[in-house]
């Protein structure tokens, strides 16, 4: 089985101390400032200000509600915000700003641009079902790209290879267990070559047994150093891999940092309320902060 | 009661025309339509709101036409307005619009059941709505309206015969003047029963095979 990605093969507290080994000069990959949105009399965020930086990996916690995924989708211009500005490598996110000041629907080739350097993974994988999944990941390589056919197929077989599923390339969908086709959306984001990954509650579809082998495969790109952001409920996963975690609660980051001033250290109530609840059913993995101390 | 089948063998050429000018405008009538009603529902879901309005006013307005007005308006009341068809042109023309509108709602019902999750795929990934159409909703559309499709080609079917008002040599025009020339309707209405049965037996069964195979991804 080609699955190079046990958890077992590299301990995530040595990737971290690599990371942190160099310090990151170069600007932010992502710059939220003072984003904001609201559905009709709603505030769903409020003054949302954040920035990522190459290879970091920030995991997005709190309630549902909390507006989490909306933040996140926002980052992909899936979920228009409506206050403040996103960059994304510079380039601002899905507006323009005209002479006046106002602010217009940036153009399809503009947003296109923006969204190069993104792939997005969602809870429900989203994978077309019509398609095998070697179709899924040739499909934007050929159509958008403008790869050729095998060399599409080449590329593809390679990250199916990465997420351990070569041997299903042939396989439709309906045929793949809930990870396998999480993998398998995994591979169709990574085989466009973004500069950052974006998690919408990967593994929330799952059954428990499934969820390990979607957390390996991220876990390994967050090794390579990709940039990720990821909005998560595993907290033993943010635990064990996140830079920073920042916690939402009714539309705003109430509070942020390492996992350790996060899960350990935080006197926030509303934080610490939130995660007692996670304390009750013992869903921290085995390597918590605690245990390593 | 006399039941002589000889006067369909006498007129066995003729009635083989009709039969074709009856598969002939149906298909036809019935392609155009789809074309049309894949454009309106396209049209409706890509367009802004004063067109999606429209749309649904155009819609709402062919729909309540019975199909015979709209044939007596496009062939006896098209040369008022310096639109002169032919008989058969006027009665493709009639199927593939009065059709085009229910098209359309099935087209329209099929691009709703495409869960939007799968296209906000395909947009971060850079694919375009044309693209998207095409190639993720189209494709899993049609196992979803295949039988919705196969229904209204039937009925169509049927309704090719109200041309014969138009005086369109298909198969009901040429068999009730038959009928009525030689006095046996028995034998010609028979004939005509057992022809829109074939048409149609055919049609489902064609259906039925596309079904299974446009669906075969489904299967465990």
């Amino acid at each position: 089985m080609p699955l190079s990605l046990s958890p077992s093969t590299s301990t995530p507290a040595a990737s971290l101390e690599a990371k942190q080994k160099g310090p990151d000069k170069t600007p932010p990959i992502i710059h939220l400032s003072a984003v904001g949105k609201r559905f009709g009399d709603h505030q769903v965020l409020s003054d949302i200000n954040l920035s990522v930086n190459h290879s970091e990996v920030v995991c997005l916690i709190g309630p549902s509600g909390s507006g989490k995924s909306t933040l996140l989708r926002s980052m992909a211009f899936l979920e228009e915000y409506d206050e403040g500005e996103i960059h994304i490598e510079g380039r601002l996110l899905g507006w323009e700003i005209d002479d006046r000041g106002r602010r217009k629907h940036a153009g399809r080739t503009r947003l296109n641009q923006a969204r190069r350097n993104l792939g997005i993974v969602f809870q429900q994988f989203n994978l077309w079902p019509h398609m095998t999944a070697l179709g899924n990941v040739t499909e934007a390589l050929v159509r958008v790209r403008r790869i050729k056919r095998s060399e599409a197929e080449k590329r593809a077989m390679e990250v199916l290879d990465k997420v351990g599923l070569a041997e299903k390339a042939k396989e439709y969908p309906a045929r793949l267990s809930g990870g396998q086709q999480q993998r398998v959306a995994i591979a169709r984001a990574l085989a466009m070559e973004p500069k950052i990954m974006l998690f919408d509650e990967p593994t929330s579809a799952l059954d428990p047994e499934l969820v390990g082998e979607v957390l390996a495969v991220m876990k390994q790109l967050a090794l390579e150093g990709m940039t990720m952001v990821v909005v998560t409920h595993e907290m033993g996963f943010a635990a064990q891999v996140a830079d920073t975690v920042v916690f939402l609660d009714q539309g705003s980051i109430v509070t942020r940092g390492t996992p350790s001033d996060v899960f350990r250290d935080t006197q926030h109530p509303r934080l610490r309320q939130f995660l007692q609840n996670y304390l009750d059913r013992n869903a921290f993995w085995h390597t918590t902060p605690e245990q390593e101390t | 009661m006399t039941f002589d089948l000889s006067i369909i063998t006498a007129n066995a050429d003729a009635i083989w025309n009709a039969f074709l000018v009856t598969i002939y405008t149906w298909l036809a009538g019935s392609l155009l339509g789809l074309m049309a009603g894949l454009l309106i529902a396209a049209l409706m879901l890509f367009g802004g709101r004063p067109l999606q309005r429209l749309l649904r006013v155009f819609i709402e307005l062919v729909r309540g036409t019975p199909f015979l007005v709209i044939l007596f308006l496009v062939y006896y009341g098209g040369p008022s307005f310096g639109v002169r068809l032919g008989a058969i042109t006027a009665g493709v023309l009639c199927i593939a619009f009065y059709s085009s509108v229910y098209f359309a709602e099935i087209f329209r019902s099929g691009f709703a059941a495409v869960p939007r999750g799968q296209l906000e795929a395909g947009e971060c990934l850079g694919l375009g709505r044309l693209q998207l159409m095409w190639r993720v909703q189209l494709p899993q559309m049609l196992v979803l309206i295949l039988p919705a499709i196969v229904n209204m080609l039937t009925i169509l079917c049927k309704e090719t015969a109200v041309l014969s008002i138009i005086t369109v040599p298909e198969l009901t025009a040429v068999l009730t003047g038959i009928g009525t020339r030689t006095f046996t309707f028995i034998e010609t209405l028979l004939v005509l029963c057992i022809a829109y049965l074939l048409l149609i037996e055919v049609t489902s069964r064609v259906g039925r095979w596309l079904e299974r195979r446009v669906g075969t991804y489904l299967q465990r």
